[in-house]
């Protein structure tokens, strides 16, 4: 088969050999990734990193393969100023080549559109735009698709909001109400933390970690520390595992709630958007019951957990959820129960499943679509290897399909949360206690972590040099996956609906810039 | 005089108190504190202490729009009969000048916000205007079912009229539905609920609040008392027609007025609570039902 010599196949996080990563030439490389995502494979991460040998850099993709449940990987070697685009036969591909022609200066032939993502300088001496190096790059300025006409009309929204959400640009071409095509331009946010995390770890990795995506600390902190773990073959306790899986739940659970919430204050559905706002709060407040922090800051550390959980504490939990898990259910069925409600929700902004598949898209929005992607069942690590979670879909693809699958999605979490509990409180010790290991990390090694973070599937790449430092350190959040799908579930969409799209996705801005 | 005292002090001093009505009942069904009942005053205190910030784009419309608006809307009140007290100024065929200095004001709100040159305030401005050619007719042939049933021309006469008096049983079901197409038009004409959003943040979604984005200070004070004033004068006009006179007290009258007026507002925020907006494409539908509600009401008094 050929597919069977141009990659390799590998289990999330566990590490392989740097050297046996089959290298493909550039033409076969492009082949092999285009048959395998026309075979309904998709896109995890697809990036460059810089060689060893003068004037060229090596080109790395990494499919995920559901079925099997397991990745994809090949390597290719390109000249360091220009490689061929496949953006217009993958369009999942094209923001990751618009990042390597950013990041490289490396420019992807044939791509239709491209701009830069972040707007900031190349790591490299050159240039995919010939901009100079002493000129400032400012976020969003440059070209805009523009439709001409007499009744069409530009809007220009943010990068500064009206609500306390982080900055993007949205660039709408209207006729009248309708939106024609809206584009968006982020990077506000750049910190340059890939760039950062070259020739790491270091005792400072972790705090960049902690926030990647302010929202997702758990999620992409959770991604790292099993990445070192497998990079130094650490076999974390299984108490650390359940503690880690009811961190990665609560942190659900807190963005669903609020998600619903927001969703219903935009279209001034007054009552569960108060009762979410505090509900959202008081499941922060069990996330901080762990660790102190509300976001869980600083709670997962390679090798296991920050803190334990005492009896008392898992008592006091339960109680607490019990309570809550009835308040969050009451709060949240009242949308499924009002009809306005459901005027609003139901056909605003439809990705379709065949839409889905071709955009990569992950997490919450592409099984609103019907699509079966959640980490947790099809590639399970740490507790959910021992304790299933079912995945929850819908078919219609709409802001309804959306919110109906976080309110499933909710559910579960409760369940998941309560029987993790139960599980620490059969051996719960008296005394918190720390778990941590150490070993040294491996050499010359690639290894991929995924998990299903609350937006969807966070991935992690670290590919490591002789002494065992990153020679890069890849992240790619949900929302680079899913930024795209905003923009094409508003074609043909009322421009006044805008704002409930935009919420029924909730991006990370800050995840995307990094 | 007294009554005239009485008349003009209700008049001027207590819209703001309907909107911290409403915002109250809202915050309540919403298991919320809620902001202090008498809270719209305080803005409107603290706008007209406020300097302002004007864009360098606009041009002498800006100003004009608020104070246009403002002047329009008060003079409209004055047309407006309270209750069981007669209007401050009364003529035959004034209920054309009162519905068109709602026409007049809202002219140049939408001038105004098209002087900025804002996107916004530009997409604000058509929504205005598409939605209100859908109300005005609505109105009007509310309007006109008060002319056929009391034989006058002059609001005072056509309003208080006793209409529980001159309708039989066959006038039941047309009035009905003129009361719920009048209610639709004051939900529609106030910006409230399903149709707008007061509250939202989102430029996208608003219809009112955008078009008034770009003022500030005491201009905006003027626009947000003349929009509490346009919405007192509207549920006068529902209470008026609702309430029967009960009593030839005068002061009585009064209090049943302020009590039927109160209900409105709690009545308006108790629909705010309950259900969400309407899609924007939906707003017209709503609309069309009021102004067929009105119209199909005056056919059935005309036959």
């Amino acid at each position: 088969m050929h597919s069977h010599q141009s990659f390799i196949n590998i289990k999330n996080g566990k590490p392989i050999d740097l050297n046996k990563i089959p290298l493909l030439e550039e033409k076969a490389f492009m082949e092999a990734i285009k048959q395998s995502i026309g075979e309904g494979k998709r896109v995890s991460s697809y990036f460059a990193c810089s060689s060893k040998e003068q004037g060229f850099l090596k080109l790395y993709a990494v499919l995920l393969d559901d079925e099997n449940q397991q990745f994809m990987v090949t390597q290719t070697k390109i000249n360091s100023d220009k490689f061929t685009s496949l953006a217009t036969v993958c369009p999942q591909l094209q923001l990751f080549e618009r990042e390597i022609a950013e990041q490289y200066g490396c420019i992807p032939v044939g791509h239709p559109w491209l701009k830069p993502v972040r707007y900031h300088h190349s790591w490299t001496d050159q240039d995919a735009w010939n901009r100079k190096e002493e000129e400032a790059i400012l976020p969003g300025v440059g070209d805009y698709f523009k439709i001409e006409g007499d009744q069409v009309h530009e809007v220009a929204v943010g990068p500064v909001h009206a609500g306390v959400i982080e900055p993007g640009h949205f660039r709408f071409q209207c006729q009248g109400e309708e939106v024609l095509h809206l584009e968006i331009a982020l990077g506000y946010q750049h910190r340059g933390i890939e760039k950062a995390l070259i020739g790491r770890p270091d005792k400072k990795t972790r705090h960049y970690m902690d926030v990647l995506a302010g929202d997702t600390t758990i999620g992409h902190c959770l991604t790292y520390c099993q990445n070192i773990e497998g990079l130094m073959s650490t076999e974390i306790s299984e108490r650390s595992k359940v503690l880690r899986g009811i961190a990665l739940e609560l942190e659900r659970m807190a963005n669903h709630v609020g998600d619903l919430g927001s969703l219903a204050n935009d279209i001034g559905y007054l009552p569960t958007a108060s009762f979410c706002g505090r509900i959202r709060g008081e499941w922060l407040n069990l996330t901080a019951l762990i660790t102190g922090n509300r976001f869980g800051r600083n709670f997962l550390i390679p090798g296991g957990t920050s803190y334990d959980l005492t009896k008392d504490q898992i008592v006091v939990m339960l109680n607490k959820i019990k309570l809550l898990e009835k308040e969050t259910e009451d709060a949240i069925s009242l949308l499924w129960d009002n009809q306005s409600v459901l005027a609003r929700f139901e056909e605003a902004g439809i990705l379709s499943r065949k839409q889905g598949e071709e955009l990569g898209l992950v997490g919450v929005a592409a099984r609103a679509t019907g699509l079966g992607r959640d980490i947790r069942t099809t590639m399970p690590s740490g507790v959910y290897k021992k304790m299933p979670i079912s995945i929850r879909t819908a078919e219609s693809g709409d802001v309804y399909a959306r919110a109906y699958v976080r309110g499933l999605e909710i559910k579960t979490s409760v369940e998941f949360i309560k029987k993790a509990l139960g599980e620490l409180l059969k051996n719960a010790p008296n005394k918190a206690s720390q778990i941590v290991s150490s070993d040294s990390i491996k050499a010359n090694s690639f290894i991929v972590t995924v998990n299903e973070g609350w937006r969807g599937e966070i991935c992690h790449v670290a590919i490591t040099d002789n002494e065992g430092k990153f020679e890069r350190y890849k992240i790619v959040d949900p929302s680079f996956h899913n930024w795209m799908g905003v923009a094409v579930a508003l074609r043909n969409e009322e421009i006044s609906d805008f704002p409930i799209c935009n919420k029924s996705f909730n991006l990370s801005y800050c995840g995307h810039d990094l | 005089m007294i009554d005239l005292i009485i008349h003009m002090s209700i008049y001027i001093l207590m819209p703001p108190l309907l909107f911290g009505i409403i915002n109250k009942t809202k915050a309540y069904l919403a298991g919320r504190k809620g902001a202090p009942l008498l809270q719209p005053y305080y803005d409107l205190i603290r706008l007209f202490k406020k300097k302002m910030v004007i864009s360098g784009t606009t041009t002498w419309v800006f100003y004009a729009g608020p104070i246009v608006t403002f002047i329009s809307v008060m003079v409209a009140g004055l047309l407006m009969p309270l209750g069981q007290s007669q209007a401050v100024i009364s003529f035959t065929g004034d209920f054309i000048l009162f519905a068109y200095l709602f026409g007049l004001a809202r002219f140049f709100t939408t001038i105004a916000a098209m002087d900025t040159g804002s996107a916004f305030e530009g997409m604000g401005a058509a929504r205005e205007m598409t939605f209100s050619a859908i109300t005005e007719p609505g109105l009007f042939f509310a309007f006109l079912v008060f002319v056929k049933l009391s034989g006058s021309m002059s609001l005072t006469v056509m309003l208080q009229r006793n209409l529980y008096g001159i309708i039989n049983q066959n006038g039941f079901a047309p009035i009905v539905m003129v009361i719920i197409g009048l209610a639709i038009i004051l939900l529609a004409e106030n910006s409230r609920m399903p149709v707008d959003d007061p509250n939202t943040h989102l430029e996208l979604t608003m219809i009112h609040e955008v078009m008034v984005l770009d003022h500030s200070g005491p201009l905006l004070g003027l626009i947000q008392y003349a929009a509490n004033v346009k919405f007192f004068i509207l549920s006068s006009f529902l209470c008026t027609i609702i309430l029967p006179t009960f009593t030839s007290d005068g002061g009585l009258s009064w209090v049943g007025f302020l009590i039927g007026i109160i209900l409105i507002a709690v009545g308006v925020g108790i629909v705010e609570s309950i259900m969400a907006r309407l899609r924007m494409s939906r707003v017209t539908v709503l609309l069309f039902s009021a102004f067929l509600l009105c119209g199909s009401a005056l056919i059935i008094f005309v036959r």
